[in-house]
């Protein structure tokens, strides 16, 4: 009854392009972001922001990178958190040796170092495709993270291994409270997300699915697969770079190569897939589902009295035990979910 | 299927150009199979060509070395008049190939509109940069070739299923939309891989027609293998026969009707 | 450099790899007969050591009692996921197969450790972990008797197994099956309980597998990590070979332990975790379908 579209023609090409064609959903939108930008800062309390809400942006942006080459582009990737790793390290090390480097072109540069290994990475994906290409993802995840382990210079030589995260400051103001955090990482994460879903609209996003869904079609009509492939490296990199430099920065505190291990790139892919492989709604589901989940079962295991390992164990099974549900009742995941969710509200309240 | 007198009249009013495509002497063979020997024949501008010939005469193959898929290991191909031992894909979508596949190779994951637009690819000069900003030029463009591809959309009569995804469509349209997809990229030569396999009556009426108004409206030269001999002999200008990999017959279809090698090795006594 | 240590260094490598081996093989017979890469492999090889050493801690059962008790376990446990999992995804494309592997690995890991617990147990099997005397007296060369034994099992195992698949009506049925699903359905094999018994085999193997490496290592959550390694033996063995796996094994596990020991030193240790991806990678590269994996040709 609210939700219909009947009234709302689009009389050009560039209406109907709108990322938001629905009236309805551009108002929504509208309210949900002044909600993320004005209410939640002053409402929510500091364990909120700091343990909930930052994460769920953050790993949204990794999961949008991933989902950038395993979604779009089809490429199966394992090695997430080792571009994550890149785009820490790099960042801190720009902000340690570049005095006075605005942060975030820091992370910016963070990014373009793992959108450059991710480029050297992803050149395997040429000859080799599938679960071969999965298996050697694992090479980039355990060889990249042993190396940011080794080279002294890039932890600058710390005993521990363990550095601290430098403040975050623009011209002077300091992002240390969390909702200063919250506020700078919610600001680069819609920014990237709007970028990411411009490209998936556009020929670039095009190409992508093409070499996804049919590669040798795609070659006959002039997408170049090499290009187009590391194209999907490059760009779903430098979005987990990032989003790696977030995480050490604004969540973390400390830039660790032990935080960026295969646990976490298992995570970022569960997200997607529960999520919804292929969409950029479905990111962010994702990542509020895998974020929130540990979180209900805690106080879950908290009301019933039961030990946190049994949490845990209780966690692992929950996870696995969804993933495999998610695959076989909606393989599309909750983005589909949520469009199919949308076509009974244009219908609501009549049943048919 | 019979087509009626005035279009046999149209056919015959058609101006053949000179030829733009010329095969010489083409031999592929994978490991020890020769699935193509010594074939030798040419296209000429705004023609109708049929490759016809039993199964496994090596027709699709014939196709993917026009097209780049497969280089061949002897002859050369001069296409507007520059010879090349074979080409690969992208030079040769570039130059101005398109074509449909025989088992439909359209992109399961994307919308018609989006499949179409696909075509359009080798157009699109803006960057992934401006394409993420999604300002100015870019934006421009992608309106441009939008209303190019809805063009083709009109004339291929398919407007209602333009936000489908494809991979819900019936065989029928999918094989229109993969036509589409083709004729997006304002191809010279359209190689056409058996483009009314599985259809009924009236869906091939309305795919010959298409054909012919390719043809006709655009100009496009067109290759074509199918096994409809009755499509074959009234929508082309020239027919080649393959058997074997070999070429058994090459001229007009009454010449090709009559020849015994085409008679023995497919038609029958017809 | 000296050479007794040098083939110290090799034939242990050499025993580890047919460890890795025998977990592969799990993987090979289900990839071969489904076409599902079985990332729960690992998962089930730590089910299963844990499910017998804790019949053995917690129920007091003795070793000889625990197996027999264990492989009922398993192929429970394999019914359970033909019935539960790869019923309903029987269509899919195999990467979805995959994830939902992937997920299946998990659930059988807090499985395990819930039913269990979590901390380290020690497994003792009858095999001594001391040298053979000839070879330190002949050769002076420290080869342990259980690698040996370890490696004897393994080789009994293919040995049975390949009579299993060539010789009986049901390993008829698997190599049907593994060639084409539809077709074997068309001649009236019971595809279902294929795959059942399939996934109680893969489970027995794991049990092998598990109670080797539980032995050697200590049954711990890390055991899941040696489906990992399987990764790197399987591309290039091939995924549908099982001499392949083990000459795969036999590979990654030498040279795994010589980069350790003889590059290792040079760049500060630890080389073990990614030497060998790192090498399957550089394998795939010069030839993507594996040593003995079927070249996968595509028509157009």
């Amino acid at each position: 009854m609210f939700y219909r579209e009947a009234g709302q023609f689009k009389t050009s090409y560039q209406a109907d392009g709108q990322i938001f064609p629905i009236r309805q959903d551009r108002l929504a939108l509208g309210a949900t972001l002044i909600v993320a930008v004005v209410a939640l800062p002053l409402l929510a309390s500091p364990y909120m922001l700091s343990a909930i809400l930052i994460p769920f942006l953050i790993f949204a942006l990794a999961a949008l990178g991933l989902n950038i080459l395993t979604g779009y582009a089809g490429q199966l990737s394992l090695g997430t958190a080792a571009f994550m790793a890149v785009g820490a390290f790099a960042s801190y090390n720009f902000i340690l040796r570049v005095p006075g480097i605005p942060v975030l072109l820091a992370f910016v540069l963070g990014g373009l170092c793992a959108a450059m290994v991710g480029i050297a990475f992803g050149l395997p994906s040429l000859r080799i495709r599938g679960f071969y290409l999965a298996a050697s993802t694992l090479a980039t995840q355990f060889f990249v993270v042993w190396c940011l382990t080794k080279i002294g210079w890039l932890t600058n030589y710390s005993s521990s291994g363990v550095i601290t995260a430098q403040k975050m400051e623009i011209l002077g103001y300091a992002f240390d409270t969390p909702e200063r955090k919250y506020l700078l990482v919610l600001f680069v994460v819609a920014i990237m997300a709007l970028l990411a879903k411009n490209m998936v609209r556009s020929n670039v996003g095009r190409s992508w699915m093409a070499i996804r869904d049919m590669d040798v079609a795609a070659e006959v009509i002039g997408f170049r697969p090499l290009r187009t492939k590391l194209m999907a490296f490059a760009v779903s990199s430098f979005y987990c770079g990032v989003a790696g430099a977030l995480y050490a920065f604004a969540y973390l505190g400390t830039v660790e190569p032990e935080a960026y291990n295969l646990d976490l790139s298992f995570r970022i892919l569960f997200m997607i897939i529960i999520g919804g492989v292929g969409s950029i709604l479905g990111s962010f589901l994702g990542s509020a589902f895998i974020v929130l989940l540990p979180v209900f079962l805690n106080i879950l295991a908290h009301g019933l009295g039961l030990p946190t390992s049994v949490a845990s164990n209780l966690e692992l099974m929950v996870f696995g035990a969804l993933i495999i549900f998610f695959l076989i009742v909606e393989p599309h995941g909750l983005a589909r979910l949520w469009q199919i969710g949308k076509e009974k509200l244009r219908l609501w309240p009549f049943p048919h | 299927m019979q087509m009626n007198e005035p279009d046999a009249l149209l056919r015959a009013t058609r101006r053949i150009g000179p030829v733009i495509l010329d095969l010489k002497n083409i031999s592929l063979s994978f490991g020890g199979v020769k699935a193509l020997t010594d074939i030798s024949f040419d296209v000429r501008q705004h023609e109708i060509r049929a490759i016809i010939g039993p199964n496994g005469a090596g027709k699709s193959s014939m196709l993917n070395v026009i097209n780049g898929v497969y280089r061949p290991q002897q002859g050369a191909i001069i296409h507007k008049g520059q010879q090349r031992k074979g080409m690969d894909c992208y030079g040769a979508a570039k130059s101005g190939i398109a074509r449909t596949f025989q088992n439909i190779a359209l992109f399961k994951g994307m919308t018609v509109l989006d499949n179409i637009m696909t075509g359009r690819n080798l157009k699109m000069k803006s960057n992934f940069l401006m394409q993420a900003l999604y300002w100015g030029p870019a934006r421009r463009e992608e309106i441009a070739h939008r209303v190019k591809a809805e063009e083709i959309i009109d004339f291929l009569e398919i407007q209602a299923i333009r936000k489908t995804p494809v991979g819900r469509l019936p065989y029928g349209l999918q094989k229109r939309v993969e036509l589409g997809r083709a004729l997006a990229a304002e191809p010279e030569i359209l190689l056409l891989d058996e483009p009314m396999a599985g259809m009924n009556v009236e869906e091939k009426q309305d795919m010959c027609r298409f054909i012919l108004d390719v043809n006709d409206q655009f100009g496009t030269t067109i290759v074509l293998i199918e096994h409809d001999m009755g499509v074959v002999m009234d929508i082309s200008d020239r027919v080649v026969v393959l058997d074997y990999g070999k070429k058994i017959g090459d001229g007009t279809p009454d010449e090709v009707r009559s020849n015994q090698d085409v008679i023995n090795a497919y038609l029958g006594t017809h | 450099m000296n050479i007794s240590f040098f083939f110290e260094v090799l034939i242990g490598g050499l025993l580890s790899g047919v460890m890795y081996a025998l977990v592969a093989i799990g993987f090979v017979l289900i990839y071969k007969a489904s076409g599902v890469f079985n990332f729960a492999q690992g998962a089930m090889v730590f089910f299963a050591a844990l499910t017998c050493v804790g019949l053995m801690d917690k129920f007091g059962f003795s070793l000889w009692l625990a197996i027999p008790a264990t492989v009922v376990a398993m192929i429970i446990l394999g019914l359970l996921i033909e019935r539960v999992v790869l019923r309903p995804l029987v269509n899919q494309p195999e990467i979805t197969l995959f994830m939902a592997t992937i997920g299946l690995a998990f659930f059988i890991e807090g499985l395990a450790q819930l039913m269990w617990g979590s901390q380290v147990h020690r497994l003792e099997l009858p095999i001594e972990d001391v040298p053979l005397q000839f070879l330190m007296d002949k050769f002076n060369i420290i080869v342990s008797q259980f690698d040996v034994t370890a490696a004897m099992v393994c080789g009994v195992m293919v040995l049975v197994l390949s009579l299993v698949f060539s010789r009986t009506k049901v390993g008829r049925a698997l190599r049907a099956v593994a060639d084409d699903h539809q077709a074997a359905l068309a001649v009236g094999i019971p595809l279902q309980r294929i795959w059942g018994i399939l996934w109680a085999v893969a489970g027995m193997v794991a049990l092998v597998a598990g109670l080797l490496w539980g032995a050697r290592n200590g049954v711990q959550f890390a055991l899941t990590f040696i489906a990992l390694k399987a990764l790197p033996v399987l591309i290039l063995g091939g995924f549908t070979s099982v001499p392949g796996a083990i000459v795969g094994g036999l590979i990654i596990g030498a040279s795994e332990k010589l980069a350790e020991v003889y590059i290792g030193p040079m760049v500060g240790g630890g080389i073990e975790g990614w030497f060998p991806y790192v090498l399957a990678l550089l394998f795939l590269l010069v030839r993507p379908e594996g040593l003995f994996g079927e070249k996968i040709i595509r028509r157009i």
